[in-house]
């Protein structure tokens, strides 16, 4: 608010760290190192970003990991328990589970990947215009993502994939506008607390534009807990894309996808309790491992 | 002699990092008797406020004392129990933080958390607002009864203080801790503190372990001064001995950086211009106002006078300094001066231009004229940036030069500001304070401009670094012809550097001239007052201060 109250100045000693000696390697390349090789030491993290790249690979190519085909049926081998043959099991026309896992996850991973392009770019959007404008655009955008929020979050994917049809992309479409408010909130909140710093007003007083600001010093800054949040609601997208997918707005069978997969299975649930559970189980520790990545990185930013 | 109240024998401690005990405080030996005012005087680093938080028991969480015993009222701490250590805090050893602005709980009134104290004494229910009252009244509080209802976000800094000083009393300890007193408030509301726990500890006999990085401060209270270095004992002894025969190198640095305590207990200016004629100006400000907008609950919508009919004048070549207490207006003139506030009414001259009434754009091409160093070093630099980014933002900004050639003159800056070249590819977090403060004036530089803004530059910094740059600055000016616009709240810096001096108080001019003539011949009472409030009074050889045993008294 105002300048005049400019504070008593307050030498928080415990602050003055000792510099580093010349002659240890500095810089950014010296830190990464430093980073990589303090998350190289927590193994949980390491198994995360494992089976997060596993699920990745076998993505693009599962032909890697499976030699059946998504759509081959085995009416004599229908049913089957969990094997080495059959990792997850068969369904009652006899297709390999395992391989129907795999060969749903670019759609659904094709999902989350639209859902989140949509809510970042979005909501830093208009996190940023809000925060870095502020007084009524402020206003005005923060309104209307209040009423985002108001509105619970599959409610609203309803409503949207109900509107524009069924299939992936809707799916997408609506699950990224689901996300968008907590975006936008955050990158807010982080621009409000950047814009003062006095290194803002240095590149100012330094003749630097508007945009240059923007661009160079509040961006960077404020895009730290923006990622974390990123990583974490890649977890919340999957969820949310195969819970729709499991009320049957998502790809038309006999199309595989994740939600689908654990939906058909759930008729069987006494008899074959695998059809259900295991596709439920490997959705289940692949948000696990992304909301644990985004655990470990948030505590790295600090 | 007496059992001392706090006895440590070759007491480390270390922090834990990496899985390594680095080492803060080496094998140190001290004591404080009853009734005592001990001061431990390092800059930051030197592990005094670990000694004080291994006393009290209050390591953090990687903290270790890995030897040595420190015995606390007949209680061993080292190694204690959690339980045994409660028993000691509030009732025999009590705390004064370092920042009365964070150090009070938001959401509770004064009183109840004085009152929290009171009742872990056993007092009883009924009485213990009649000692809240007391402590508040003891601690030199005016109207214990409404301020003791009210909440600390309406207290001023200086009350806070004092509300944590009543905090402190109000378990009647026998050792009281003031974790560096004199950092966070005006010099003169701290003096006056200062002055009233020392009369208040001294009448009681509550002994007072004082925590400073500040030579001056400590020799002006303590009955004996420990100087930490590295976590050693460099020297330790009778402030008025420390003083006049210092036996240690360290020591005559921290002495010669305080400039009270260097001359005598006198403030000598480094520069009169008295007898000789004024440059012309590169900035003056004329009858420059700036009103705010305050929304008051209760009042409704008004003006608030931050500044009124300021005018200043810097001459070139030379540093004009401005100095008062916070809320003064310093700071608001200044940004005025830059061009990052507009003024209500006055006039302002940056180098023969008008800038009043300029827009950013038509002002940008005067930023390579005039340039700001901030406050806090820490804050200055764009953390995601490089020092060679930073350094040479301000000419990718104008577009000056190809990368090679502003790679170069980053090279040149750096060496102008006495850092490594090496350190073009750090980033600010690897750089100590100093270091920081040494980068912000490279960057302010980089357009060669020809005057300088320079807010509280080296008021976050220890009292050798602040030494440091002040020296940097003085021989800038002398290498580049600079001027500077030097805005402080501490006089002593005042006197290291500037030429001439306006004094400030609510938005006015009280006092306008050479440093030389408005410090040793002040005209105005508040002018007297600031002065008085550099400490380094009690002095050296020459000129004996107030001694211990007339406060006793």
């Amino acid at each position: 608010m105002t300048s005049t109250i400019h504070g008593p100045t307050i030498p928080d000693v415990d602050r003055m760290e000792v510099a580093d000696p010349v002659e240890r390697p500095g810089g950014r390349r010296a830190n990464l190192r430093t980073a990589v090789a303090q998350l190289v030491r927590k193994p949980v993290f390491l198994i995360a970003v494992v089976y997060v790249l596993f699920v990745l690979v076998s993505a693009f190519w599962p032909r890697l990991f499976t030699s059946w085909g998504p759509y081959d049926t085995y009416p004599e081998s229908a049913v089957l328990a969990p094997s080495l043959d059959h990792l997850f099991g068969t369904d009652n026309y006899g297709r390999d589970l395992w391989t129907r896992m795999l060969y749903g996850s670019p759609l659904t991973i094709k999902a989350t990947l639209i859902a989140l392009s949509i809510a970042i770019v979005a909501g830093l959007g208009v996190g940023v215009v809000s925060g870095f404008f502020g007084g009524r655009t402020d206003a005005f955008l923060m309104r209307i993502i209040d009423v985002l929020l108001a509105i619970p979050g599959l409610l609203l994917a309803l409503s949207i994939v109900t509107a524009l049809g069924y299939g992936t992309l809707p799916v997408a479409v609506a699950v990224g506008v689901g996300i968008v408010p907590g975006f936008a909130r955050t990158t807010r909140a982080e621009v409000l607390r950047v814009k003062t710093l006095p290194y803002v007003e240095a590149a100012r007083a330094g003749g630097a534009s508007w945009g240059r600001v923007l661009l160079r010093h509040i961006l960077p800054n404020s895009w730290g807990p923006v990622a974390v949040l990123a990583v974490l609601d890649a977890g919340v997208a999957i969820l949310a894309i195969a819970s729709l997918s499991f009320l049957g707005f998502g790809a038309a069978p006999p199309a595989a996808e994740w939600g689908t997969l654990i939906a058909d299975g759930r008729n069987y649930l006494v008899t074959a309790w695998w059809l259900s559970l295991l596709p439920g189980l490997f959705v289940a520790v692949l948000v696990l491992s992304l909301n644990h990545i985004s655990k470990t990185l948030q505590e790295l930013n600090r | 002699m007496t059992t001392p109240l706090v006895a440590i024998k070759g007491l480390d401690v270390g922090y834990v990092r990496h899985r390594t005990v680095q080492p803060a405080v080496v094998g140190l030996d001290l004591t404080v008797a009853p009734a005592e005012v001990v001061a431990i005087v390092g800059e930051s680093g030197s592990g005094k406020t670990t000694t004080a938080n291994a006393i009290i028991g209050l390591l953090p969480a990687n903290g270790r004392i890995t030897a040595g015993s420190a015995v606390v009222d007949g209680v061993e701490t080292a190694g204690a129990k959690e339980r045994t250590l409660r028993r000691l805090r509030g009732s025999v050893v009590a705390l004064i933080p370092q920042d009365p602005m964070v150090g009070l709980n938001p959401t509770k009134r004064i009183g109840a958390q004085i009152a929290e104290v009171i009742k872990l004494r056993g007092v009883p229910g009924p009485a213990v607002h009649a000692e809240v009252v007391e402590f508040l009244e003891r601690a030199g509080v005016t109207d214990p009864e409404l301020r003791a209802r009210q909440y600390p976000h309406e207290l001023s800094g200086g009350l806070r203080q004092r509300a944590l000083i009543a905090i402190a009393l109000a378990g009647r300890p026998k050792l009281i801790i003031a974790d560096e007193p004199t950092s966070a408030l005006d010099v003169t509301v701290q003096k006056r503190i200062l002055d009233h726990l020392g009369a208040l500890v001294r009448e009681q006999g509550i002994s007072l372990l004082i925590i400073t990085h500040d030579l001056a401060v400590a020799a002006d209270r303590a009955d004996r001064v420990i100087v930490l270095r590295h976590g050693r004992k460099v020297e330790e002894g009778d402030p008025r001995t420390i003083l006049s025969t210092p036996r240690e190198g360290y020591t005559r640095q921290l002495i010669a950086a305080a400039p009270r305590l260097a001359h005598g207990g006198r403030v000598v200016p480094r520069f009169d211009v008295r007898d000789q004629p004024e440059p012309p100006p590169i900035l003056t400000l004329t009858g420059v106002s700036k009103t705010f907008a305050v929304d008051d609950l209760r009042r409704g919508r008004r003006g608030f006078n931050a500044l009124d009919q300021v005018s200043v004048t810097v001459p070139r070549g030379r540093t004009h300094a401005l100095v008062g207490e916070s809320g003064c207006g310093k700071t608001t003139t200044l940004r005025i001066a830059l061009g990052l506030e507009t003024a209500t009414s006055g006039s302002i001259v940056l180098d023969g231009t008008e800038i009043s009434g300029l827009t950013w754009n038509q002002l940008r091409p005067l930023r390579r004229k005039a340039q700001l160093v901030h406050q806090d070093p820490f804050a200055t630099l764009d953390p995601k940036f490089t020092i060679g980014q930073s350094i040479t933002e301000p000419l990718v900004s104008f577009k000056i030069g190809n990368r090679r050639s502003r790679a170069a003159r980053a090279r040149e800056l750096l060496d102008q500001v006495a850092l490594p070249a090496a350190y073009l590819d750090r980033l600010p977090s690897e750089l100590s304070g100093g270091q920081r403060q040494r980068v912000a004036i490279a960057r302010a530089l980089a357009l060669r401009p020809d005057l300088l803004m320079l807010d509280e530059p080296v008021s976050a910094l220890d009292v050798l670094v602040q030494e440091q740059i002040l020296r940097l600055l003085a021989d800038l000016q002398q290498a580049l012809g600079l001027s500077y616009l030097f805005v402080s709240h501490d006089l002593a810096v005042v006197a290291a550097i500037s030429h001439t001096v306006s004094v400030l108080s609510e938005g006015r001019v009280v006092e306008q001239g050479p440093v030389a003539e408005v410090f040793t011949n002040p005209r105005s009472p508040y002018t007297r007052e600031l002065i008085d409030a550099i400490p380094g009074r009690r002095g050296t050889p020459g000129r004996p201060g107030p001694s211990p045993a007339a406060h006793a008294a």
